[in-house]
Formats: structure tokens, sequence, C-alpha cells
């Protein structure tokens, strides 16, 4: 039997300590993608050569670049570049794992060989290795990285997508649906997708998490965002060099990024610990 | 179990090719004339490329192209390097054993290190020492290789003065990326070992035998480290597989070189035989190392040998 969807507020609620604290770091994390313009003092590419590789001190909270950009600034602006990388990645992801997880598990047959094969393959690249083969054939750039992450990591969806359609197509009000007289499109929307919002909302979340490792990995090795565009990545990239003196260049972005990916961790265990206790592993 | 391994043997081998196939396709994919796109931005004369697309094979339909490339890789032949005129075989042959070397220690490193912590966090169950690898564990999965990287060579190397920065060669070379790809798989395992630990330990006949009066290490190793490493096998050399891609990172990150740091310049570069080259390794290396994985499994776990 199916269970009753808890609504939206009860699984707040319901949430481990660590879930809601990482939720809080997961939304102020959002905030710089909606204006940060107003929160930056800086302009992140402005350069000062004047004010090059400042300590963290009052005027620059976390210093200064080879280029006398503000850290700080760079770090909020990269923080939307890249949580809008994380963003879009896992939108595009969701747009082609939903349709294809969801028919080949429900209709079965030819069409589910198919995708499964073909997910086989997929995935006898390794992690990072689909994104890279997507940027070699598109070129570097921010864009570009967000459409190879998102294809990168659809096989993964993909696949939990139709488990979770076929534990769902044998639920009883599938059936029941069916028996009154409901046409396959009804039963998909109105019973069968609302069920898989729940595994799927889990896997987002770790999914954004490792779209934004993928991502800033990409800008690392400089074939992502591209100079003078702050980023994640790119900022521990740009720091390398001056790691022995200049320390802040790099450690701040880096910083930034393992507390966004823990916190995405930790919030997907919790919400997996509400929504679906059976996914545990 | 024959019948077992010739049929993973079958999919195997319908993976690789269908990787031949992806690989193959991404010089058709680029956005443009595929020679066009060899030639990069030298302005070349027509007569040149025409004579280059049809010594490529360029000008025959897709599929024929395809058979003469799978033709090509078989015989061992992967094309030439277009900044350094290199075949291909001979710079993958060149780098293979530093991305293996770099693999396989941060495995052996992973696999020592999650059943040592896995055990331990385990007996010491709720304490500061379980606490403590925990949370290292979490830290394993969630920050990226490349700033653990950076931040092992700054603590390390610049620091402290104990290991060189970059490059390869030697052992010395080796410890601090090993420890840097390994710390994922690492902390997989450890979580792996623990739970699997935890579980045991509850069981009935482990109160038995301690009842018995069998001291406590002799326990666990005869009888929860056996039920607990199972899966251990499997996921290892699943994660074999994810280290060649997190060679990638690694290799950039300490400037060694490798497949990984190949492909990456191949990419920068537009170097399209270097790159097709390194991924179609990759891509085959990784699904010999779930063949193993899975083989494994099926030889230990004999159920799964008849789905």
């Amino acid at each position: 039997m199916a269970r009753r969807r808890p609504s939206r507020l009860t699984v707040l609620r319901r949430l481990s300590p660590g879930g809601k604290v990482s939720l809080l770091i997961f939304v102020l994390l959002c905030v710089p993608l909606a204006v940060p313009q107003r929160l930056a003092p800086y302009d992140p590419t402005a350069i000062s050569y004047n004010e090059i590789f400042q300590a963290p001190s009052g005027g620059h909270w976390l210093g200064t670049d080879q280029y006398g950009r503000d850290i700080l600034s760079r770090l909020i602006h990269g923080t939307r570049v890249s949580m809008s990388l994380g963003l879009v990645s896992v939108s595009l992801s969701l747009a082609l794992s939903l349709p294809l997880g969801i028919a080949a598990g429900f209709y079965r047959g030819t069409f589910e060989t198919v995708v499964m094969r073909l997910l086989d393959v997929l995935m006898a690249f390794p992690g990072i290795l689909l994104a890279l083969i997507v940027v070699a054939i598109l070129g570097p750039g921010l864009a570009n990285a967000m459409v190879a992450v998102g294809i990168g990591e659809a096989p993964a969806y993909t696949r939990v997508v139709r488990s979770a359609v076929l534990t769902i197509r044998e639920n009883l009000f599938v059936e029941s649906a069916r028996a009154v007289g409901a046409g396959d499109g009804r039963t998909l929307w109105r019973h069968v997708l609302p069920n898989v919002l729940q595994p799927i909302i889990v896997i987002s979340t770790v999914g954004f998490a490792v779209a934004i490792i993928i991502g800033s990995s990409l800008g690392f090795l400089g074939l992502g965002a591209q100079p003078p565009t702050a980023e994640w990545g790119t900022m521990v990239s740009e720091g390398r060099t001056y790691l022995r003196s200049r320390w802040w260049i790099s450690t701040f972005p880096g910083a930034t990024i393992g507390v966004a990916v823990i916190s995405l961790n930790v919030l997907g265990d919790a919400l997996r610990d509400v929504l679906d206790p059976r996914l545990r592993r | 179990m024959g019948r077992y391994l010739l049929y993973r043997l079958f999919q195997a081998t319908l993976v690789v090719l269908g990787a031949m196939v992806i690989v193959f396709m991404m010089l058709q994919l680029v956005p443009g004339d595929p020679v066009q796109v060899l030639f990069g931005d030298a302005p070349v004369p027509k007569e040149q490329v025409e004579a280059v697309r049809h010594q490529l094979g360029l000008d025959l339909p897709l599929g024929q192209q395809f058979v003469r490339y799978v033709r090509q890789t078989l015989r061992g032949d992967l094309g030439r390097s277009l900044k350094t005129n290199r075949p291909i075989v001979t710079d993958l042959r060149r780098v293979v054993p530093y991305t293996a070397s770099l693999a396989v220690t941060a495995l052996v490193l992973a696999v020592a290190g999650g059943i040592v912590f896995g055990i331990v966090s385990a007996v010491r169950h709720n304490t500061w020492l379980d606490n403590a690898v925990t949370t290292v564990a979490l830290a394993g999965i969630s920050l990226p290789t490349y700033w653990t990287g950076l931040l092992f060579i700054w603590a390390f190397s610049i620091k402290f003065n104990w290991f060189p920065i970059t490059g390869q060669g030697t052992v010395r070379h080796l410890i601090l990326p090993a420890v840097t790809l390994g710390w994922y798989a690492g902390a997989i395992l450890t979580r792996l070992v623990r739970s699997g630990m935890l579980e045991v330990l509850r069981q009935d006949y482990v109160r038995t035998a301690q009842a018995k009066g069998l001291a406590t290490r002799t326990v666990l190793v005869q009888h929860a480290l056996r039920n607990a490493l199972i899966p251990v096998i499997t996921v290892a050399s699943i994660q074999l597989g994810t280290m060649l891609g997190g060679a990638v990172v690694v290799e950039t990150v300490f400037a060694r070189d490798g497949v990984g740091r190949m492909l990456v310049n191949g990419i920068l570069q537009k170097d399209f035989p270097a790159v097709q080259g390194a991924v179609l390794l990759v891509a085959i290396a990784y699904s010999v190392t779930n063949l193993i994985a899975d083989v494994s499994y099926g030889f230990i776990d004999p159920r799964i040998r008849y789905t």
C-alpha cells in the first residue's frame, strides 16, 4: 500500500537536527543566486594592482588575489556561478532521466532493455569521464560544463527512477486505477509521478553535491568557467601557485565547496530518513 | 559458474563495443567539419583538407568508418597525436604505468585503511574514536579531490617538507597523490566495514561465542570479520574503476604524468586522437575491473549467479 506522502511542513519538522542545519546552509548558499551585486562589497573582476596579495583584513575580509581582486566578492559571485551550475545540471539530469526512467520502468519490454543496455554503456565511463567527453566535444566553458555535468550524471538518475517506478507500479492503487478505466497518461501523472518524487528528491540532493564537485573540478582543470569569471573551482586553481605564502586565495573557495557538499550530503541523508527509510543501505 | 562467466564476458564485450561507438562518435559530434576540427585554427588549403579527409577515411559512410576504427584499434593503432605526431599507443604506453601505480597504491591504502578503521570504529562504537573516524570518512566523501590534494601539498610538502610537491618516479612521489586519491574510496570502505561489523556484532552467534569463553579478538576475526568483509571485495573493485576517473584530477594537482593528465591536456589542446585514446583506455579498464568485481562476487555468493 502506498504511504501517505508527508506534507512539506511535516517533512521539515521531522528532519534531524543535522538536516535542519544543512538545509539552512543550503538556503544561505542560494542567496547569492538572487542578488550578488548587493552583497558583494567590490566588483569581483575589478583589478587593482596596488592592492594585490593583501591578507584578510578590515578592508578585504578574505583578502585579495594576485590581481588585487577582493576574494570575498569573488567568492559571493562564484557561489552564484557554482550553485547555478549545480542547479542547471541537476535539472538537465532530471529532464533526461525522468521520461526515460519512468517509461522504461512502466512499460518494460524491449524499450526497457534497450535503455538499460544504453545505460550500461554510458556507465562504462567512470565519474568525471562522461562530463569530460562532453566538454571535449563542445569545448571548455561554463554553459558547456553545465551540459556536460547534466548529461554525465543522467545515467545514474535514470537507474534510480526506473527502479523506483518498478516498485510503484506493483502497488495496488496502480492496478485499481487501471481497473476503474484510467488511461496510461492519467495513471502516470496522478499515481506514479507523485510517488516517484520522494526518491527523486533524495537523489537530487546528493546529485546536487556531485554536480558541484564535478562542475568545480572541471573549473579547476580549466575546462569549465573561464577567466575572469569567478567560480569555486577556478578560484582554487588560480590560488595554487601562491599556496606557500598567500594561502587565502585557494582556501576560502575550497572551504566553501567543502561546506556546501557536506551539508548537501547530510541533507540528503536526513531527507531520505524522513521520506523513505527503506532506501537506507 | 562457467556459464555465468561466459555471460558476463559477453556482456562486457558488448559494453566495450558500445564505449567504442561513443569514443568514435566524439569527433563526429563536434559542431562543424571533423577535418577542419582536426586542423584547428590554422588556415589550410582546400586540397589538403580533402586529402586528409580521404586519408583518414572521413569521406566514407559512418558505418564503414566505425568498422575501420574498430579494425585499427584491434590492431593496436589508435592514431597519432595532432600536436606531437607520435602514435597515441606510444604515449599511452609511457604514461599507463604511472596511472596504474597510482591507482593500485591508492586502492591498497583505501582497502587497508577502510578495514582497519572500519573495525576500530565498530568495536569502539559511539566513542570519540568512532566519531572521529566517521567525521574523517564524511570529509573524504564530500571534499573535492583537488582541494584535499592541495591541502596535503600545503601541509606535507610545503610546511613540513616531507614529500616532493610534484612529479613522479619514486615512492615518495607516490604517497601524497595515492592518499588523496584513495581517501574517497577509503571513506566508503570504512563506512561499509563499520556498518557490516556493527550488524554482525549484534548477532546472537557472536554473543554465544563470547559466552563460550572465546577471547574477543578470536570472536572478531573468526566470525564477525568474515561476514563483514564480503561486500568489500566488490566495492573495492568498483572503486578502483572510479579512481581511474579521479586520477584525472589528482594527476593534474600533483603534476604527475599519467593517462588522466594526457586526457586533460588533450582536451585543452584539442588533440582529439589523444583524448579518444585515453578515454577508451579508461573505459576498457573500468569494464574489466567491473567484470572482475561481478565475477568475484558471483564466486562468493552463489545465489546471484543464477539471476
